[in-house]
């Protein structure tokens, strides 16, 4: 699906600064080489299984099934992954790849500050300098993150620039990885940014899908038909979606934040509400306005309050094989607190929007048809916020 | 012939950067007027980008000012068509990729050949990306400015092979923004350009006062400073232009040597 430039039909590409240009392929080479190397891939593995905690469970929500009345749903339980998130299938597989090229030290970015916490605990785990680039407004809806990352020996520095929230992180990344180079790898956290970046984040996530397509077959015999996940750049919905791209029966669905409604100004629904652009080195779709400035988005979850979705994502709406459909703040927050009364599990917010979708589609299918949605990280650190929402004051 | 050559003929070029629309576009024109009347050979106008991942602090500073002042393509345009009935030293768009996409390349391009903008310098756009956009420069003879940078190695000479207007030589590592030491060899670096292209090569980025001007300028063949020029509209605002004119003259007769 990927051409030598790093294209998913007209999106991808590397539109970065010269600088940074053999630093993207030197990445590139490298990934190129481990990737297949069988040495690599064991101590990924071990790292993964024994670290991690893969593989993650495939759990039937039998009451939430129940409750709604319609199809089978099923819950791939990233939130139990060490960390309590996705995000650190793909961060331990950057962090292996970046020592075996020899950099000493990490730099990323974070908007919930999930995969800032995976990338300190990987810096952590192999000896590694890390600095976390965090948008400021980021750091207050998200102080446990924040703490948990200095915990592990990592710099946070809060990026006060543009709107400071996820989209200004990554362009302060950028800029620091323009600065320092040699010993520096950029960890970058979705599937976004400048080729190879897609691919390879693309490819340590795929993992989920992986893992789904064996334990649905295991406990059902057949394959799903629908996968669902939250896309914000769209890490945890292409590792869900990609070994199902192939199976036509599978319908792939998307679940944006629509923030306050994707006919307001504060919403982060980039597919449902952009246009084609070149951004943070790709072209894709993006929340701007009609000269080309990117568009301030809002969304109640601080890891999908970004104006762009990755290149892949972009490419399989455009050839109709996966859908985006947008969830709202309100619409997140119940489905959080529907789950947690539910099924005793309380997901990420930010998986509260995949939930959210999941509860309005399957009821409208039959019995015998099977869901499974993504819950791609865990929600303690959403809970405070959630209360203010609500209009509880707590401290954390 | 390309109009940006004209800039490399009055002895070491000298090319500041000023952000159209901060605070105003009467105080940008005031300060292009400005500058051009103190030695500008060329000027790279800024059109301002919501998200400039490859300015510092301070360019990314006069790019908020001149959104808020509520300056867009279209009024920069406008100043531009204004500004060429008077001025005519070559003038280069210094933009982002997604500005030009987003406005439609060829209206874009074309629209730069009709109100008499050289050039365009794209930050975002490498040499592996420049066919988004070189085939609409090349139609309406817009010069698409190449970057070579201390991390190019290996790449120089491909990219000066096909380069145009001139090279944009980044004397550093990391964002724009002035810098107390320059420690890239740059020699080594305009040595390879030389070799491989005759178009004239000036170094920017970290640049900002004469002793590194003159320094940059015995390497190269002309300067650029963009930050420095920024810090005066940043201080003096809409009563930018004398301090500017000032500062041009200086740099220039700095660069003369």
């Amino acid at each position: 699906m990927t051409n030598p430039k790093g294209r998913f039909g007209v999106h991808g590409g590397q539109y970065i600064p010269e600088t940074l240009m053999n630093a993207v392929i030197e990445l590139e080479e490298a990934y190129n080489y481990y990737k297949n190397d069988e040495g690599f891939n064991r101590e990924l593995n071990e790292l993964l299984n024994d670290y991690a905690g893969r593989p993650s469970r495939l759990y039937y929500a039998g009451k939430m099934t129940k409750d709604l009345g319609g199809a089978k749903i099923y819950l791939k339980r990233e939130d139990l992954n060490h960390t309590g998130a996705h995000k650190i299938n793909n961060v331990l597989g950057q962090a292996l790849l970046a020592k075996k090229m020899g950099k000493t030290r990490l730099i990323a970015e974070t908007g919930a500050g999930q995969h800032g916490v995976a990338t300190a605990t990987a810096a952590a785990l192999m000896g590694m300098e890390c600095v976390v680039f965090m948008g400021e407004e980021d750091t207050k809806r998200q102080a446990l993150n924040v703490y948990r990352m200095k915990l592990l020996g990592a710099d946070v520095i809060p990026v006060k620039t543009g709107t400071a929230t996820l989209k200004d992180a990554v362009s302060e990344a950028m800029r620091e990885w323009t600065s320092r180079i040699s010993d520096t790898h950029y960890c970058l956290g979705s599937v976004m940014g400048p080729h190879p970046f897609p691919t390879i984040v693309r490819d340590f996530q795929s993992v989920i899908s992986k893992e789904i397509k064996a334990q649905i077959l295991e406990k059902e015999g057949r394959l799903p038909d629908a996968v669902l996940a939250c896309v914000g750049g769209g890490s945890n919905a292409i590792g869900t979606f990609y070994n199902f791209i192939e199976d036509k029966g599978v319908r792939l669905i998307g679940c944006e934040a629509a923030g306050r409604g994707i006919d307001t100004f504060e919403t982060a629904a980039t597919i449902s509400t952009g246009k084609l652009g070149i951004f943070h080195g790709m072209k894709s779709y993006f929340c701007q306005d009609k000269f080309g400035q990117i568009a301030p988005v809002y969304s109640i979850s601080a890891g999908l309050d970004y104006p762009g979705v990755g290149p892949e994502h972009a490419y399989l709406y455009d050839i109709g094989r996966a859908e985006y459909v947008a969830v709202t703040d309100d619409e997140a927050v119940n489905a959080f607190e529907y789950l947690s009364r539910t099924e005793g599990i309380i997901p990420a917010i930010e998986s509260a929007h995949a939930v959210a979708y999941a509860m309005k589609l399957a009821p409208s299918m039959d019995k015998d048809k099977i869901i499974v949605v993504t819950v791609s990280g865990r929600g303690d650190k959403d809970c405070a916020a959630i209360a203010r929402y609500r209009g509880v004051e707590i401290y954390e | 012939m390309s109009n940006i050559k004209k800039a490399f003929q009055n002895g070491k070029a000298f090319i500041p950067f000023i952000t159209c629309g901060d605070p105003d576009l009467e105080t940008t024109a005031k300060c292009v007027r400005a500058a051009v009347e103190n030695g500008a050979d060329l000027i790279e106008l800024g059109i301002p980008f919501s998200d400039p991942t490859a300015e510092g602090p301070v360019i990314q500073g006069a790019n908020i000012r001149a959104l808020k002042g509520g300056v867009n393509t279209d009024k920069i345009f406008d100043f531009v068509r204004e500004l060429r009935k008077d001025v005519s030293v070559p003038l280069v768009f210094m933009t982002y990729a997604n500005v030009i996409y987003s406005y439609g390349a060829e209206k874009f391009i074309s629209t730069c050949r009709d109100i008499g903008i050289d050039g365009l310098i794209l930050p975002d756009i490498p040499y592996e990306e420049k066919e988004e956009f070189l085939p609409y420069c090349r139609k309406y003879g817009v010069d698409l400015v190449s970057f070579i940078a201390p991390t190019s190695e290996n790449r120089i000479a491909m990219i000066a092979k096909e380069a145009e207007g001139f090279l944009y030589i980044v004397s550093s590592l990391g964002v724009t923004g002035a810098r107390s030491e320059i420690t890239t060899d740059l020699d080594k670096i305009v040595k390879v350009v030389r070799e491989n292209t005759d178009i004239p090569c000036a170094i920017g980025f970290g640049i900002s006062t004469p002793e590194q001007a003159q320094k940059m300028a015995s390497v190269a063949d002309g300067v650029i400073v963009g930050s420095a020029v920024v810090r005066i509209l940043e201080e003096y605002g809409k009563d930018s232009a004398v301090h500017i004119g000032e500062y041009v003259k200086k740099m220039k007769d700095a660069v003369i040597g």
